[in-house]
């Protein structure tokens, strides 16, 4: 059977392409720090040696539009484009193509739907930068064959939080029941408090500084059950608009499971929002 | 009222460079041509698939027409579309970092918690 030899969750910053890339005056003055951390970030994921990447994020409507709105949604393809038109105006990342592992796409969605998750499916995805952020943080040579899979935390009405941690536990118990001698990372990124296109955006910090210290604090320990209890859809209004994001943290708590410690802990106090980096060994750390 | 139109409108005009340009340059007449020959368009059907039904409320169509973010935020659109493709059209005209997006914000500061529902 494969390994799931690391789970990693994330923030994703569209701006970090920018900020470590650029020189003199253009560079600001927080880049170097970011970089830093960002670098010990990834060498979690390169120690474990890894063949397949499990990428959790989701669409900012881009594929995926009000029309046709699927909740939950694997790709299964031989190659995905990625990166758009208006993340490559705003946000100046790079047109990419990543390898699909479609055995695997194909083997969650059949034991998904068979597990009572109704999972859409694509056959010709081009991903965004919520999977393309950690590409360039955590595996920025883009080598390795990757599952997307898209939640919808962003066009109500969304699933709500517990969906997301089962999903998490499904998928966990799925990649370890692929027959496959592939070692597998799942990587999920999203938020913590986030204001977008609100009065409370782009401040000196994120928008409720207090939820993201209580949010680094399950996720670091696992406490899933506070989690659960403080969290709710309604309730993730307060902290910021776009705070829904938080759901696939905890998604990726599901998939570490609970009470697992990180094995990898780091935040980075930014304007606008806290960068948060989280990576847990499921067989023990790696040599 | 009908925020998925403001939305479908945000959202087609976003994905398309040319449309950006000419909704900042000629708001009236773009949002007009916009409502009457993509409104009720199916993404990814043929003309003659089109809906029959879709069309702004006068308050939509002027929000859209003034550029009025704060409007569209009342009236219940998607922030983040809003925020993307204004950013688009006027993050240009800054004169330091964050300026369009920093004052975006300041222009808002009188909505309260709870914020208008985006739900569709």
């Amino acid at each position: 059977m494969a390994s799931i030899v690391a789970v990693i969750a994330s923030t994703h910053h569209p701006f970090y392409y920018r900020a470590s890339t650029s020189t003199g005056e253009d560079r600001p003055p927080f880049a170097d720090e970011w970089v830093r951390k960002i670098t010990a970030f990834r060498e979690t994921l390169t120690r474990a040696n890894p063949d397949v990447l499990v990428m959790v994020g989701s669409d900012h409507f881009h594929q995926l539009w009000l029309d046709n709105m699927p909740q939950f949604l694997v790709g299964k393809a031989p190659f995905y484009d990625a990166n758009w038109y208006n993340e490559e105006r705003e946000f100046g990342l790079p047109k990419m193509l990543l390898k699909g592992q479609e055995d695997l796409s194909a083997h969650i969605l059949r034991s998904g739907l068979d597990a009572g998750f109704d999972l859409a499916f694509s056959n010709e995805l081009r991903i965004d930068h919520s999977v393309t952020c950690p590409i360039i943080t955590l595996r920025p040579e883009a080598d390795l064959p990757i599952v997307p899979i898209y939640t919808n935390i962003f066009a109500p009405p969304l699933p709500q939080p517990s969906r997301f941690v089962q999903l998490g536990e499904a998928i966990r118990k799925i990649v370890e029941e692929w027959p496959s001698h592939l070692r597998v990372a799942i990587i999920g990124t999203g938020h913590l408090s986030l204001e977008l296109g609100g009065p409370r955006q782009f401040g000196p910090q994120g928008p409720d500084p207090e939820f993201d210290r209580r949010a680094v604090e399950w996720i670091a320990g696992g406490d899933l059950d506070s989690c659960l209890r403080e969290v709710s859809l309604e309730s993730l209004h307060s902290p910021g608009n776009a705070t829904h994001g938080f759901m696939d943290f905890m998604l990726m708590m599901g998939v570490a499971g609970a009470g697992a410690k990180a094995d990898h802990v780091d935040t980075l106090d930014l304007f606008h929002t806290m960068e948060a980096y989280f990576t847990w060994y499921p067989n023990g750390a790696p040599a | 009222m009908s925020k998925y139109l403001l939305n479908k409108f945000l959202y087609t005009v976003d994905r398309d460079p040319t449309l950006v340009e000419r909704y900042r340059e000629e708001p009236r007449e773009m949002v007009t041509w916009w409502e009457s020959t993509l409104a009720n368009s199916v993404l990814n059907c043929h003309g003659g698939e089109a809906s029959t039904w879709l069309a702004f409320t006068d308050e939509e169509r002027e929000a859209l027409i003034g550029h009025d973010h704060c409007k569209l935020f009342e009236l219940g659109a998607h922030p983040f579309l809003t925020l993307t493709l204004f950013i688009a059209m006027f993050e240009r005209d800054n004169t330091e970092p964050l300026e369009y997006q920093k004052a975006y914000g300041a222009r808002m500061a009188h909505f309260s918690m709870p914020y208008p529902d985006i739900a569709t």
